[in-house]
């Protein structure tokens, strides 16, 4: 019998479609189908600037899309040969493990509900909700952030951030310990999930499947070990890995995982180094009109010292904060606001690199950059041809390579097996589909 | 840090049309003829042991450095100022064959678990024959890849079990990610007439 568990179904996380042959209730045959969010990443990152590319990068795993923004970000500044400053590394460190421990709670939150275990949605999508609120406190937005810009990050941490998130995560260890008190011995979440979705080391090698996914059955690759990047070298983190190489080691896996998320972002926190220059800024704050019409009309004594008190939306991004988190290259990175309205060299850099024709031109090559994203390696290929937009933006996404194999974790299993299995995939459609 | 690419060029040397190393990642550009023997050196030799296929994917050359957005800049340097010294020149990259006789080319990034160690691989095609061998039988995730390079740019795969469009629909028209296919181009319409 054909069975089609089609696009629209309330277990396939986004759009999948499973057409699958089965005998009763054993699966004999899995033919999947996506391409159901196929949005064209790839041929819309040749039409824009360098920059433009980054609220594209966002919704590709959309449930963590700081990685992708710092993935991309790193491409390109390889490719220009820059480097990010020291505090801006950090922030990006800080900022994509809150993203995993976000994925991760997602991940694991849905795939409890799927099973029956709605309370364990709900408290993990709480916890996720707290992260979220953290997040908006330092890009402006929840999901869809465009925080990483080549070169830096939009923006320097508000003030307080570090104690913020350090009750925030004392708040989402205590969650996690009792959604783990909820389902780690729970009868029917370890019937479902031990022995099922089981893939051996060498398959999932062979498929060139990474992350959690490839953890759970003993490999412990991850690239923030074997390849670090920002300051991964710098931090103290183990790599969890499991043993069977079912759906309840990967489960434990992300578990544990984020608690190694959140052992970094503690770290990163106590020993990034200090944010802006402490400039006096007594009597020397003046509202941004002022500012743009004083320097229209020529009157721009003193406003190299200045400091302009801008809309609350762009908090962070002022001249002080601009230098500590964007790196000091006129070939890449736009002036702080100050010094656009402030003096003509800043005008000059700032027309340079946002005119059409003009911008951000790393010279001819490529670059490989591999960053670990929640599911696995996400790579960035990209090519440039001199130009001000990307020749080729390739994205290698994780989960590509776990669906790939998704045939070869049902067949053999029963139809009930399919949820728990898929849920453990995490399948994210912005990426897989692009 | 050269061993994979003097291992592939001490091994098939008339297949290697040229190698690199471009910010510090290697590349070796090969001839498609010796795509497979190439891939199966590289996954089964103890010193490279490269088990991932991270990726494959590809390229087409057809408009490159053609852009009509970017401004014109200046080729000569402009003088220094007394108390800047020149900074020596930093490494180039060049495609090692010509953009007109080869339009594709496909593109393999391999990994080794054992070494740590990467390698691209990158294979020119002809516009008028673009084929290359499929490394399914080394590599069960390049089933994938390769059927997603084939709905993209229409490069064929010979041994491929399954060679049918991945991310987009049976019936559309054209591969996308050529750089002749313009991004706004609509499709015929497909569906149950009245």
């Amino acid at each position: 019998m054909f069975l089609n568990m089609g696009p629209s179904h309330p277990a396939m996380h986004g759009i999948i479609q499973l057409v699958l042959e089965l005998d009763g209730e054993r699966v004999l045959g899995c033919d999947v189908e996506i391409g159901y969010l196929h949005r064209a990443f790839e041929k819309d990152a040749e039409a824009g600037p360098y920059n433009n590319v980054m609220p594209y990068s966002d919704r590709l795993n959309y449930v963590s899309p700081l990685i992708n923004n710092f993935g991309y970000c790193l491409a390109v500044e390889r490719l220009l040969g820059i480097e990010a400053t020291e505090r801006c590394q950090y922030i990006r460190v800080i900022m994509s493990e809150i993203s995993r421990i976000s994925d991760h709670l997602t991940c694991v939150g849905a795939s409890a509900m799927e099973l029956g275990a709605f309370t364990v949605f709900l408290y993990m999508i709480k916890a996720r909700e707290w992260l979220w609120e953290l997040v908006e406190a330092v890009t402006g937005a929840r999901l869809t952030i465009s925080y990483g810009r080549v070169g830096g990050v939009k923006a320097d941490l508000p003030d307080g951030f570090a104690d913020r998130t350090r009750a925030v995560l004392q708040e989402v260890r205590k969650v996690l310990l009792e959604c783990n008190t909820l389902l780690m011995r729970n009868r029917i979440f370890c019937d479902r999930m031990q022995g099922t979705g089981v893939i051996a080391k060498e398959t999932a090698i062979g498929y060139g499947i990474t992350g959690p996914f490839l953890r759970g059955s003993g490999v412990a690759l991850d690239v923030r070990k074997a390849a670090p990047y920002f300051i991964y070298d710098r931090l103290q983190f183990d790599v969890p890995t499991g043993a069977h190489g079912d759906n309840y080691d990967r489960y434990l896996v992300r578990m544990e995982e984020m608690e190694q998320s959140m052992r970094m972002v503690e770290q990163a926190l106590a020993t990034i180094p200090e944010g802006p220059l402490n400039i006096d800024m007594a009597g020397n704050l003046l509202p941004a009109d002022i500012m743009v019409d004083e320097a229209k009309m020529g009157r721009v004594a003193g406003f190299r010292q200045a400091r302009v008190q801008l809309d609350p939306t762009l908090e962070g991004s002022t001249r002080g904060f601009h230098e500590a988190v964007n790196a000091r290259e006129k070939r890449a990175v736009l002036p702080a606001k100050e010094d656009t309205y402030g003096n003509i060299e800043g005008l000059m850099h700032h027309f340079k690199l946002v005119m059409i024709g003009h911008g951000i031109r790393p010279p001819k090559g490529e670059y490989y950059s591999a960053v670990e994203g929640a599911n696995g390696e996400l790579g960035f290929y990209v090519i440039s041809d001199g130009s001000d937009r990307p020749y080729r933006v390739r994205v290698r996404p994780p989960c590509f390579t776990i669906m790939s194999a998704l045939p070869e974790l049902l067949i053999g299993d029963l139809v009930g097996d399919i949820v728990p299995t898929f849920g453990s995939v995490n399948m994210i459609g912005g990426e897989l589909d692009r | 840090m050269d061993t994979l690419t003097q291992l592939v060029r001490q091994r098939f040397p008339q297949q290697v049309i040229g190698a690199h190393q471009y910010r510090g990642q290697e590349t070796v550009v090969i001839k498609r003829e010796g795509l497979l023997e190439i891939a199966r050196l590289l996954k089964e030799h103890p010193s490279a042991q490269c088990d991932f296929l991270m990726d494959l994917t590809a390229v087409d050359y057809k408009k490159f450095g053609t852009s009509q957005h970017s401004a014109p800049t200046l080729r000569t340097p402009s003088p220094l100022p007394y108390y800047m010294t020149a900074k020596p020149s930093t490494e180039t990259w060049e495609r090692l064959v010509s953009d007109e006789e080869y339009r594709f080319e496909l593109i393999y990034h391999f990994y080794s678990t054992a070494h740590n160690h990467r390698l691209r691989l990158k294979v020119p095609l002809a516009a008028a024959d673009p084929v290359a061998d499929s490394l399914v039988e080394l590599w069960p995730g390049a089933n994938w890849f390769e059927r997603e390079v084939w709905d993209m740019f229409g490069i064929r795969f010979t041994g491929h079990p399954n060679l049918r469009r991945l991310l987009l629909y049976e019936e559309f028209v054209g591969h996308p990610l050529r750089k002749d296919y313009p991004i706004a181009k609509r499709q015929p319409l497909i569906g149950p007439t009245n």
